[in-house]
């Protein structure tokens, strides 16, 4: 049977369906310019588990919970569902929580950089640019063979460990839901204040990343991928799919009032623009590395990549670090390490992308 | 007698950049191509076609895919 949705049209279809969906979340609560924004939601998770306290970044997204249990549904539908693990998971850590640092001194993954885009912010050109450059140096290593070796099949369960746990995580949410005026419930954190206070109900957020985790996962959207097979192949087929999605979600922000232009006071965004790129291209080359933008992790998760787990893992960890040791980004510029940790990632990746070519026999 | 190149535990890019690299190489003939995600599958495919390739045949081994591409 031929898959509809890894077709030309079928990319764009979910690519434009992502534009309209992110739009809307944030007309329905979700922060400035953040329908969706994995990295950010990753980092409101961690916070919200208390992995890091800063107060105003704590939520339990459950847009990501929906990103994992949708791609895991199709999984199995379609037959897809594969368990494997074993290509340099500890690498694969490190890769995720150098990608969040790097996304949180930009203050977005390469999904929010579109969304801010779409909405005008035109500090988001500094970001994508820095993407391309660090997916650029990404292709240079894979053209040298770069590679994190084979993975083997493994249990079943080991796929199932990243849905679970995000089962786990609604559970959570529904044993210890939001009380009005109150920063903790039960185990979790809640914002009273800022981007973490500010979301969709939880039913809308949960049906729409289930509803994009299925359909991600069907057509193999990767953000990163868009740019890195137009870079290495020059093939634009999943670039067709991110180019969709900054039209359609310009447009509704168009209708709905949401497109700011400008460089200065847009929400959640700072304006230096050298850090905007940097963090982006330490990210950039992170994704690279590991071979998929922060959303199509966790739809290979869903589909029993447990390498893939991994890194969310490690961006969840890097989201603790990121706060704890003042290397985020807030409005008013970088944070006080945050230079410093930008520097520090990029040497790592370079390391690990001039250590780790052995070819494959 | 085709040429092989196996992928098998390989995620993308790799798949690709391993088939493109054959397909420099001899230019004209076939290769036997082994992957395990239908990820892997579907974008050999599309590298091999966009190549002026055929995708002759597939087949479900070993809880993976095998390529035939001809030329």
């Amino acid at each position: 049977m031929k898959n509809f949705f890894s077709t030309r049209w079928g990319i764009i279809g979910v690519g434009g369906l992502i534009g309209v969906f992110a739009a809307l979340l944030q007309k329905l609560g979700n922060p400035g310019n953040m329908g969706i924004c994995v990295a950010c939601f990753e980092r409101d998770i961690a916070g919200a588990l208390g992995l890091h306290r800063a107060a105003v970044v704590q939520y339990l997204r459950p847009e990501i919970i929906g990103f994992v249990l949708g791609s895991l549904v199709a999984a199995y539908i379609f037959k897809e569902f594969r368990p494997r693990t074993g290509s340099a998971p500890v690498v694969r850590f490190v890769l995720g929580v150098f990608a969040m640092i790097g996304s949180l001194v930009f203050l977005g993954c390469p999904w929010r950089a579109m969304l801010r885009l779409a909405a005008g912010d035109g500090n988001a050109i500094f970001g994508l640019f820095g993407l391309s450059f660090g997916i650029w140096v990404g292709t240079l290593f894979l053209k040298g063979g770069y590679n994190l070796g084979r993975t083997k099949t493994t249990h079943t369960s080991v796929g199932w460990m990243l849905p679970l746990t995000m089962l786990g995580f609604f559970l959570l949410m529904l044993i210890f839901p939001h009380i009005e005026g109150q920063g903790k419930s039960g185990v979790l954190f809640y914002s009273l204040k800022g981007p973490g206070a500010m979301h969709a109900s939880l039913i809308i957020s949960l049906a729409v990343g289930l509803a994009i985790g299925f359909l991600a996962q069907r057509s193999r959207f990767c953000t990163m991928g868009a740019l890195r097979d137009l870079i290495l192949f020059r093939q634009v087929h999943l670039l067709t799919g991110v180019i969709a999605l900054v039209a359609t979600a310009f447009i509704v922000n168009l209708i709905v009032g949401q497109f700011h232009p400008g460089f200065a006071k847009q929400p959640v965004a700072h304006t230096m623009q050298i850090w905007n790129f940097g963090g982006m291209v330490l990210a950039g080359l992170a994704f690279a590395l590991a071979g998929g933008c922060p959303g199509r992790q966790l739809f290979l998760a869903g589909e029993g990549d447990g390498d893939a787990a991994i890194f969310v893992i490690g961006m969840i960890v890097g989201a603790g670090f990121a706060h704890n040791f003042g290397l985020a980004s807030s409005p008013k510029g970088v944070g006080p390490h945050g230079i410093a940790a930008v520097i520090i990632g990029l040497i790592v990746c370079l390391f690990i992308g001039f250590t780790m070519r052995k070819r494959v026999s | 007698m085709s040429i092989i190149v196996d992928a098998g535990g390989l995620s993308c890019p790799q798949p690709v950049l391993m088939t493109l690299d054959k397909i420099k190489k001899i230019q004209k003939g076939e290769i036997l191509i082994k992957v395990d995600t239908d990820t892997s599958k579907e974008n050999v495919s599309r590298a091999a076609q966009s190549q002026g390739w055929a995708v002759a045949d597939i087949q479900e081994k070993e809880g993976g895919y095998q390529l035939t591409i001809k030329k």
